[in-house]
């Protein structure tokens, strides 16, 4: 391999993880905070490519299909955890999986009515559109690597408020004791409502972003589903900086397994959980004792 | 000198930069209770989860016997012989008081995990249970649903449940948190009675308790071993006047 | 009213006497229903009786399903006596090792581990060549047993199966009951209720857990033997994570605490599929929502009701959450 395919390999994993990190960044958001394991999060995540899909197409722009999915995403999110999710705090997990596969069947049949079940594909904007030359017959194309951007800046974004602001100093203290953030008179059920629907939301813009370079098909959601889980289990629960790790990991060993050992490229990802938890348990960030 | 039961020599345990025990030997001797005390935070429940194996030292060593055991889990230690009540009462709450017993006595059966006959079936073990039961007063509750006792039952039954093991020596993690004087008294002479035989280890702060109990002291403080020895001796011990018993001491 | 011990020899009964009163459809459906109801009341060992959360059982039930597809001789039928076993050995070996590995973790992160696992097995049949890739492989004849070339059961013929897989059913409850009431039963729901107290009492939870789950995969494989052997087809959604979910759904209609529960929950569960699916095309989404509706209202399945029906029973293994009357003294 020479050294550009090996650059545009190394972008091409990269730019996966960095959607895999927004996707599940989501989902440990949701599940460290409301302690909430949601399988319905990859439904969410097909769904935003399927708003996108249909947005673009009526209106021509990819960025009102980016806007509009992402506020439909939330709408969605802050109805669905006022009518059903609340009702799963303190429940036990198992409840919580089987409701959120009834939301999938839901949301799958709902995708399937209102968009049907086509295989479509979405035009990036128009302004990164193109591609560099990188030599004679090996080209990169330009939205590839505004998706990298873009995940960075969401990344950054979500450290920032986790790490630096009132809010995610409330949501850090929520996920380790609640009672005491309820003694300083902390509205929970606002903080979770709005908890769940930013999760939501991440999902559908991952799919959103990841529209113009992938196809948009019904299957979408479960892949990803999976994929946020090992990211999870991988970095540990709760982690937000662990899943980043774990999101890169997986985009690296998917990309370059697919290179090297195109035969059992599918199943790496697990062998390198297997190896996680055969070294960690509680993921490369994951708290020891639990 | 009595037989040692239980031997720890310089166990060390840190989380992180926090050294929370650090080089504690302690001897626990068949026949006797002995009793760790020491302010919050000196370290004493990171010790009994050493000895029990829920933590694992850093450095030193913990003899059960001739067997070491340091790197051994708590299951492994269970069956080499050592019991354990918990603080936090620690029972199978939807199990009667028989069942949790005879699950007690099951675990030390050669036939403990047998996949087939019925698991009343076994007469050693429900004749072990029968007798640990009756030895903490629970005779004639055998059938209550364990979640439905007072609280200080649930420590009888816990004690029971120890028992049915069948330990060379038990520890006992705090036993009478949050128990009325009556019961208190009861627990404290049922404490008294196990040392027969056996050997057993007590972490307390009830004072009263511990020198009513302890023919042993070892008093710990910020992750050390201060002082050892018989009670009296180590009551008059300065170091521990000075960080420990403090007014208490010197009133006495 | 009947006396209790009457009701699963007249259900028995009403089971046996089933193919001379309804038409071969409704065998081969009813047959169908007491595979799915093997399949979740194996998934109950290890969910409700072990405490552990596993969506990859499916895994387990489409493997043996490859199994039979690969070891049957192109047109001829297999060897029931041959292929059942290793069937049902290569499903429970593969739930050891992901058991293995997934109980090193609790809680949330065990659904994840095993959901992952479940997925890279459909993906190790989806994307690689081995029977088919992802459009599956069809098992051309149905296995039998034959000495010297002579034919003593032949599952071709649907009375047949179905009472092959009417007695392989109640081999299970059987079973099931049998290791529940063991010291082994007991042990493993201690450690479910308690787990701490399990270890600290010298039970070695790990090994019990394991031990549980393997057993529960095989049962699971032998499930899907007989259901590939019925439909002839295997393909790689049968060890999908959506069939490991839907037949969670199964023992939560059922109730986590008993060992025929599941089964009543498969019944349920397949039976409402086939009303949904004959009265509206979007069955899927009433159907979702009737899983959101049963977990919401009914934490512990439609069992909750049946104390109504049948009066309370159980010991300490099976035994539902409830407040005993002595609570109220207290």
């Amino acid at each position: 391999m020479d050294l550009v395919t090996f650059g545009v390999q190394l972008l091409n994993a990269v730019q996966y993880g960095m959607v895999l990190f927004l996707v599940a960044s989501g989902l440990t958001l949701v599940f460290g905070i409301l302690g909430v394991i949601n399988l319905a999060h990859g439904a969410f995540y097909m769904l935003g490519a399927y708003l996108a899909y249909w947005i673009a197409t009526y209106t021509g722009s990819f960025a009102l299909a980016m806007a509009g999915g992402v506020a439909i995403a939330f709408v969605v999110g802050l109805l669905l955890e006022t009518v059903f999710i609340r009702r799963l705090y303190g429940r036990d997990h198992l409840a919580q999986v089987l409701l959120s596969f009834g939301l999938i069947l839901s949301i799958d049949e709902a995708r399937e009515i209102l968009f049907g079940k086509d295989v479509h594909s979405v035009a990036p904007p128009a302004w990164l559109a193109g591609s560099f030359q990188l030599t004679d017959n090996l080209s990169y194309p330009v939205y590839r690597l505004a998706i990298c951007a873009f995940c960075l800046v969401v990344a950054a974004l979500i450290f920032l408020v986790v790490t630096r602001t009132r809010i995610g100093m409330i949501v850090r203290a929520g996920a380790e004791n609640r009672e005491m953030t309820r003694v300083l008179g902390i509205r929970f059920d606002v903080v979770n409502r709005y908890v769940f629907a930013v999760g939501i939301a991440l999902a559908a813009l991952g799919g959103i972003v990841v529209a113009p370079v992938s196809t948009v098909f019904p299957g979408m959601g479960d892949g990803m589903l999976i994929l946020s889980f090992v990211v999870v289990v991988l970095g540990g629960i709760g982690s937000v900086a662990g899943a980043a790790i774990g999101a890169l990991l997986i985009g690296l060993t998917d990309t370059f397994g697919k290179v090297f050992f195109p035969s059992v490229s599918s199943v790496l990802i697990y062998v390198l959980m297997a190896a996680v938890l055969l070294w960690r348990p509680n993921g490369i960030l994951g708290r020891r004792e639990v | 000198m009595s037989e040692v039961a239980l031997s720890a020599t310089a166990l060390d345990k840190h989380f992180g930069g926090l050294r929370a025990v650090s080089g504690v030997s302690v001897d626990v001797h068949v026949g006797e209770v002995h009793a760790v005390i020491g302010p919050n935070g000196a370290g004493k429940s990171t010790l009994i989860n050493l000895l029990s194996g829920e933590l694992f030292a850093n450095a030193g060593r913990i003899m059960l016997g001739d067997a070491d055991i340091t790197r051994l889990a708590p299951d492994r230690r269970a069956r080499a012989g050592l019991g354990r009540a918990y603080q936090k009462t620690t029972i199978f709450p939807k199990f009667t008081v028989h069942e949790n017993v005879r699950l007690a006595a099951q675990a030390r059966s050669p036939h403990r995990l047998r996949m087939f006959g019925g698991v009343g079936s076994d007469a050693a073990v429900r004749a072990r249970a029968a007798e640990a039961i009756a030895r903490v007063g629970l005779a004639g509750r055998e059938a209550v649903i364990a979640e439905a006792l007072s609280h200080g039952e649930q420590r009888q039954l816990e004690i029971a449940m120890v028992l049915a093991t069948d330990p060379r020596i038990v520890l006992l993690d705090e036993p009478l948190a949050g128990m009325g004087q009556a019961e208190a008294r009861g627990i404290i002479a049922l404490i008294a009675s196990l040392k027969q035989g056996r050997a057993v280890l007590i972490v307390e702060h009830d004072m009263d308790a511990v020198f009513a109990l302890a023919d042993r002291l070892t008093v710990m403080h910020d992750g050390r071993v201060i002082a050892s020895g018989p009670p009296q001796e180590v009551r008059m011990h300065p170091a521990v006047r000075a960080a420990y018993l403090g007014d208490h001491g010197a009133d006495a | 009213m009947m006396p209790r011990w009457l009701v699963p020899l007249v259900l028995l009964a009403i089971a046996a006497a089933l193919p001379f009163g309804v038409s071969t459809y409704y065998v081969q459906f009813i047959g169908k229903a007491f595979i799915m109801g093997m399949l979740a009341m194996a998934l109950n060992l290890a969910v409700g009786h072990g405490g552990m959360v596993s969506i990859c059982h499916a895994a387990f039930f489409g493997l043996a399903g490859y199994v039979l597809a690969l070891m049957s001789p192109g047109y001829d039928p297999a060897s029931l006596v041959l292929t059942l076993p290793v069937a049902a050995a290569a499903s429970g070996f593969v739930a050891l090792v992901i058991g293995a590995l997934a109980l090193r973790t609790r809680g949330a992160y065990f659904i994840m581990v095993t959901l992952a696992f479940g997925e890279m097995m459909f993906f190790l049949f989806h994307d690689t060549d081995i029977a088919g890739g992802s459009d599956g492989t069809y098992v051309n004849a149905k296995p039998e047993i034959a000495i010297a070339g002579h034919r003593l059961l032949d599952l071709a013929s649907p009375l047949a199966f179905y009472y092959v897989v009417l007695a392989l059913l109640i081999a299970t409850i059987v079973l099931l009951t049998v290791l529940l009431r063991s010291p082994f039963g007991h042990a493993l729901a201690a450690a479910r209720d308690n787990e701490r107290r399990a270890r600290s009492l010298g039970f070695p939870v790990y090994r019990i857990r394991l031990t549980a789950f393997a057993i529960s995969g095989a049962i699971a494989g032998v499930a899907g033997y007989f259901a590939t052997a019925q439909f002839g087809f295997v393909a790689p959604e049968m060890l999908g994570w959506h069939l490991s979910a839907t037949v969670l759904v199964m023992v939560l209609i059922g109730g986590l605490r008993s060992v025929t529960g599941p089964l009543v929950g498969a019944l349920v569960l397949i039976g409402l599929e086939e009303v949904l699916k004959a009265s509206t095309d979007y069955w899927k989404l009433a159907e979702g929502l009737i899983v959101i509706l049963i977990v919401l209202s009914m934490p512990n399945g439609v069992r909750q009701l049946w104390p109504l029906i049948f009066g309370a029973t159980g010991d300490a293994a099976t035994r539902p959450a409830r407040v005993p009357a002595e609570a109220n003294h207290v």
